[in-house]
């Protein structure tokens, strides 16, 4: 076989075990070595003379090799080594394998014998706290493949370990502590003194966490600890031979723990590198590396195919190694970098602003961006020179009076046509609360961002046009057809905003007109009178935005201003403990991950770290940071509109109206779902579009089931073959494509441009 | 598709010699498929792959070009590649197979034409020879070009006097405007560019088509624009053609099924006049309307229809019976007569009965009502009466206890 065959069959496991094992191989010398080292041990064992008793041939032919054959220095070295060693040297490096040239690693072990390789006490352990812009996994590779690094996954595996230990550790105390009774117990009184003095605090502190490896020297009388394993191991001292080394110092104590403790549990034998490991870490190598576990576990989890079995000379039974992979569970777990908070206390711990997000909506025209774009300015997110620059800009079109809207409308299809086409969101603070601005738009071809906004909001602002003509045909458009879909969206807290009162020389009597028309039809459409509030703006001025109006033509409002009504509002209630549901509104690419998602979480709480499911796609992602408001924060809860960067997915997984969910309690998929729909115009089978949020796919109207009664839900009538306006049905919607749907949903049904129904999933 | 002899008339079909047709564009495979159905006996050139041993015990395999004659047992049309895959059993043997084998023959368009004979087990009934009459019509406006679109989501489709095929549908993820990225211009060009060279290898343009570029808002606009600037600059006249005499039409959403309200529009009402597809549009437009009205005068689902026709409601002055001609098509006998006496007792009554392509979005409205609805010509209520009391009663019994 040639090399390169050797190289193309290279099996990575048989690679390993060669490294692991090639002690046996590498002794193999050259003909030439072999005449030199034959030569040397003569000449040696003749340099030596008497003493040659004391060395071995093996010993004499690693000093030769070591020393390139150099009979002199080998000679020496042998000499100081074996023959008369210096006094605390006790074992000598004896029975090492035959001839190994790389056996002189071996004396590394020896040095750090008393290092408790891999089994640091937990108190001492490093907290990994990842930086901020850290990536994930390995360098290289496309991500696809969820890979993490050996270190992090041993230190995860390790992590989990101690924490099972911590359960555990009840029962194997005991066990513990005879162990120790036979074996450590050798705490001379003299070394006792000055660290009982010197450590108490940091013991103190640390014996919650105290396992019984830890080597707690305390002086008995003074201090009866309360942790048993401590207390066990020093009620007991038992005098043992004192070990001929040197006496370690304090500071190695505490680092490394009493060195009897150790010395005794090592066998000595014959020590290769990591002797003294501890049996579980040594376990840990005869096993499927944690790797290995990782994902096989991950592969088991997501694609439900067979965990992949790594086929290993001389591991335990397959079972016990499929037992372990079960018990690991890993694959659902956070990623290591997850800090594993308890979002919902912190959430209540964190005394921070109520956040809270309205909808702007109203008939096109009605001044909604503009209105936004002045409050902005008032509260000063904006300043006066951006306003000044978008003026200039807006004149060379001959649009003066769209400055301010376009503060929220940037895109340059909005600028150039004076409309708004998609939400815009904006935020601004008051005292009290953290504001988000959905701008939607107006234009009834853009409904469907409409509803992507006003899905998103806790209360809305319903913007009207005061000015002659103008609100009646608003009324008969969109000013209904908002109020109607934000209603059915699950919004009940509306602020009317009449605008444009300045065309109108501030009249109040055209103000109360209006208030009573729309007030009218807000009743009609389901609002509680006390959840209606009016105010009369002038958009484009300011007045009764932030400030009061100064016009004296105003003076007979004394009611709050605008930003005073949105105060008042409270945020409707958050689902806070439900599973993690978030509908993305936007994805795009950004320099900390090339899936950046946008949208609002509907209910339940992420957390840096945490793992999630996209839905209809059922492709799994990883959430590597977490922005809000523009600040990056290690969790988010319901009602905040966040930013996440995920990682471990492809974007060709993530369109905007997918949802985010928990992969423990994900959202289920379905293309077809019986509704409880009030009918805005004729129901019949026919073809609609359904939309929840950003979520807009196309169906039919399958069958009417039964048409119910409006208030008790009884059925009325079976099989319709209509549905009047007004009236509640229970109908069949099929869709074309599987969409993550569940129950108590609302959607929106639309068809030919106008919203036919909405309502509840059944 | 055209009769293979001159001779050949509707009025004259001689059930026994059947009726020999010839494959003369694409479409016609689709008229094959509405004539063909379970049961018929074809007779056309089929491909045949025979073994044969030689002395010595070795096999030669190859595919012999013969003409075999089967008995229909199930067909597959293959919309996207006008397709017509028709299984059954052979009945007449040749040299190459036997009496009783199975076989498929593959029915496609190509360059020669292509001679098939059709024996109907049950004869020529009316709805046959309405399709038939329609296979063979000369005079076919070309097909019509449709991008139906909206952010992020085109689908381009073509559509043929009896069935819409969505060729290809574009998906884009469009990045929405966030206050740190401010131009999500580029995500919309690479959209238009993506959906342009899909609609070029789409479509063939080389004959003069009508483009028609519909969406909600500028979508269509802005992308006709972008492809006369792309035409412009790659100095590629038949784009700058094709760009010149697109119409944008106004939709609601960019589904297939807002090809509705395209067909609608003013803008496409006079660039075709009388498409097939329009006038359905229509006809299910007017029903709905009707439906609305509650006036009595429009009704759907099989039982209340059988129940108007039979009262001989759906006659002259409006009376207009809807099918699905899905129900034609293999589909048990009973099922079929039943259908086909509906059609015929219109006609009698001098209404007008149409059958509607499942294929076309006009068809698939229908479907959602069940496949079959009726215009009357005067308002009869109640007409699900009896079907409501029977279900009701069975629910009464289940429940006891519901509120009617």
């Amino acid at each position: 076989m040639s090399r390169h065959q050797y190289i193309r069959n290279l099996d990575y496991r048989d690679a390993i075990d060669e490294f692991e094992g090639y002690a046996e191989e590498e002794d193999e010398l050259s003909p030439e070595d072999r005449a030199l080292m034959t030569a040397g041990t003569i000449d040696v064992q003749a340099a030596l003379g008497v003493e040659v008793s004391k060395v071995t041939v093996a010993q004499i032919e690693e000093a030769l090799w070591h020393y390139y054959f150099d009979v002199d220095k080998s000679v020496t070295y042998l000499t100081t080594k074996f023959i008369n060693p210096p006094p605390k040297e006790t074992k000598p490096a004896a029975k090492q394998p035959h001839g190994n040239p790389f056996q002189s690693r071996t004396s590394l072990a020896h040095v750090f014998r008393d290092m408790p390789w891999g089994n640091v006490p937990k108190h001492r352990e490093t907290t990994f706290i990842p930086p901020p812009m850290a990536r994930l996994g390995l360098l290289g590779g496309s991500g696809a493949a969820p890979k993490i690094s050996k270190l992090q996954a041993l230190a995860a595996a390790r992590k989990k370990k101690a924490e099972e230990k911590g359960a555990t550790q009840d029962k194997m105390e005991s066990a513990r502590t005879k162990m120790n009774e036979l074996s450590v117990g050798d705490t001379p009184a003299a070394r006792e003194v000055p660290l009982a003095g010197a450590f108490s605090k940091r013991l103190k502190t640390s014996e919650s966490t105290a396992q019984g490896r830890v080597p707690l020297v305390l002086s008995e009388p003074t201090r009866s600890e309360p942790s048993q394993s401590s207390s066990a191991l020093v009620r007991e001292p038992e005098i043992m031979p004192s070990v001929d080394k040197a006496p370690q110092s304090m500071f190695a104590q505490t680092l490394f723990g009493s060195h009897a403790d150790v010395f005794h549990r090592v066998p000595q034998e014959s020590y290769s590198l990591y002797a003294d490991l501890p049996p579980s870490v040594l376990d840990a190598f005869t096993k499927p590396s944690p790797d290995d576990v990782v994902l096989a576990a991950q592969a088991k989890a997501g694609k439900k195919t067979p965990a992949a079995q790594p086929k290993k000379k001389g591991t335990p039974s397959a079972d016990a190694v499929a037992g372990e992979v079960g018990e690991l569970k890993i694959s659902d777990a956070p990623l290591p970098k997850s800090r594993n908070f308890d979002v919902l206390s912190e959430f209540e711990k964190s005394k921070s602003k109520k956040t809270a997000s309205f909808v702007v909506v109203g008939h096109v025209d009605a001044g909604k961006s503009t209105m936004m774009g002045r409050l902005l300015l008032e509260l000063k997110v904006i300043d006066q020179r951006t306003v000044d620059k978008l003026r200039r800009e807006a004149e060379t079109i001959g649009k003066t009076s769209f400055a301010l809207a376009w503060v929220l409308d940037q895109r340059s299809e909005e600028r150039a046509r004076g409309v708004t086409i998609d939400i815009a969101t904006n935020r601004f603070e008051t005292e009290h609360t953290a504001f988000t601005i959905l701008d939607a738009p107006g234009h009834r071809d853009f409904i469907p961002n409409m509803i992507a906004g006003a899905s998103q909001a806790d209360f809305a602002i319903l913007v009207v046009d005061s000015s002659t003509g103008a609100f009646e045909s608003g009324l008969k458009g969109q000013t209904k057809e908002h109020s109607l879909l934000i209603r059915s969206m699950g919004v009940s807290r509306i602020i009317v905003a009449v605008n444009k009162l300045d065309a109108v020389a501030w009249s109040q009597e055209r103000f109360d007109e209006i208030k009573d028309q729309v007030s009218g039809f807000l009743s009609v459409t389901g609002f509680q009178q006390k959840n209606i509030a009016f105010v009369p703006v002038s958009g484009l001025q300011g007045d009764n935005l932030v400030r009061r109006s100064t016009d004296p033509a105003a003076s007979w409002y004394t009611g709050p201003t605008l930003v005073e009504e949105l105060e008042n509002s409270e945020p409707s209630v958050r689902a806070l403990a439900k599973p993690l549901r978030m509908t993305i509104s936007e994805v795009y690419r950004t320099m900390q991950s090339p899936v950046t998602i946008a949208g609002r979480i509907d209910a339940g709480s992420v957390q840096m770290g945490d793992a999630v499911l996209i839905q209809p796609s059922s492709e799994k992602a990883y959430v590597k940071s977490i922005q809000a408001d523009d600040a990056p924060v290690d969790w988010a809860v319901a009602g905040q509109n966040i930013v996440l960067h995920l990682s471990h997915i492809d974007p060709i997984h993530v369109k905007v109206g997918d949802i985010i969910c928990d992969p423990a309690k994900p959202i289920p998929r379905a293309d077809t779902f019986t509704m409880k729909a009030l009918a805005f115009d004729f129901l019949m089978p026919m073809q609609v579009d359904v939309h929840r949020g950003r979520l807009h796919a196309a169906g039919r109207i399958e069958t009417i089931t039964a048409l119910l009664d409006k208030v008790s839900g009884a059925v009325v009538k079976k099989k319709p073959r209509i549905v009047k306006p007004a009236t509640v049905a229970r109908i069949v919607v099929k869709l074309d494509q599987l969409v993550p749907l569940e129950k108590g949903l609302r959607v929106v049904l639309r068809s030919g441009g106008q919203t036919v129904a909405a309502g509840l999933l059944e | 598709m055209r009769f293979a002899t001159k001779r050949q008339t509707f009025e004259a079909i001689d059930e026994d010699a059947g009726v020999s047709l010839l494959i003369v564009e694409p479409e016609d495979m689709w008229h094959a498929n509405n004539m063909i159905s379970v049961g018929d006996v074809i007779h056309a050139p089929a491909f045949r792959k025979v073994t044969t041993t030689t002395a010595t015990g070795s096999t030669i395999g190859k595919s012999v070009r013969t003409n075999l004659s089967i008995k229909v047992k199930s067909t597959f049309f293959d919309p996207l590649a006008s397709e017509l895959k028709v299984s059954g059993n052979v009945i007449n043997e040749n040299e190459w197979v036997s009496v009783g084998q199975h076989h498929t023959i593959t029915l496609k368009y190509e360059k020669g034409d292509i001679k098939f004979t059709i024996w109907k087990s049950h004869g020529w009934d009316s709805v046959a020879l309405q399709t038939l009459r329609e296979a063979i019509s000369e005079d076919r406006p070309e097909a019509v070009v449709a991008v139906v679109m909206q952010e992020g989501l085109a689908n381009i489709c073509l559509i043929t006097d009896f069935r819409t095929i969505v060729k290809q549908r574009v998906e884009s993820t469009i990045p929405k405007k966030r206050s740190s990225a401010k131009d999500s211009a580029g995500g919309m060009s690479a959209f238009y560019e993506k959906t342009l060279s899909n609609l070029r290898s789409a479509i063939d343009f080389t004959v003069p088509r009508t483009l028609l570029l519909a969406s909600p808002g500028f979508v269509a606009q802005d992308f006709r624009t972008y492809m006369q600037s792309e035409g412009a600059r790659r100095a590629d006249k038949s784009l700058q053609r094709i760009a010149k005499d697109a119409v944008v039409v106004h939709s609601s959403t960019g589904y297939v099924h807002s090809l509705n309200e395209v067909l609608k529009s003013s803008e496409v009402q006079k660039t075709m006049h009388h498409t097939r597809f329009t006038t359905e549009s229509t006809l299910m437009d007017q029903f709905y309307e009707r439906m609305r009205k509650d006036d009595g005068r429009a009704w759907y689902g099989t039982k209340p229809v059988e129940k108007a026709v039979a009262e001989g409601a759906v006659g002259r002055g409006g009376g207009v019976l809807l099918v699905n001609n899905a129900f034609f098509r293999s589909m048990d006998v009973g099922t079929r007569k039943k259908y086909v006496g509906l059609v015929d007792k219109v006609k009698e009554d001098g209404g007008e009965a149409r059958l509607l392509s499942s294929d076309h979005e006009s068809g698939k409205r229908l479907d959602a009502l069940g496949g079959i609805a009726a215009l009357l010509t005067y308002p009869m209520l109640d007409l699900d009466e009896d079907d409501e009391a029977e279900s009701g009663d069975v629910e009464y019994s289940a429940e006891g206890t519901t509120v009617i």
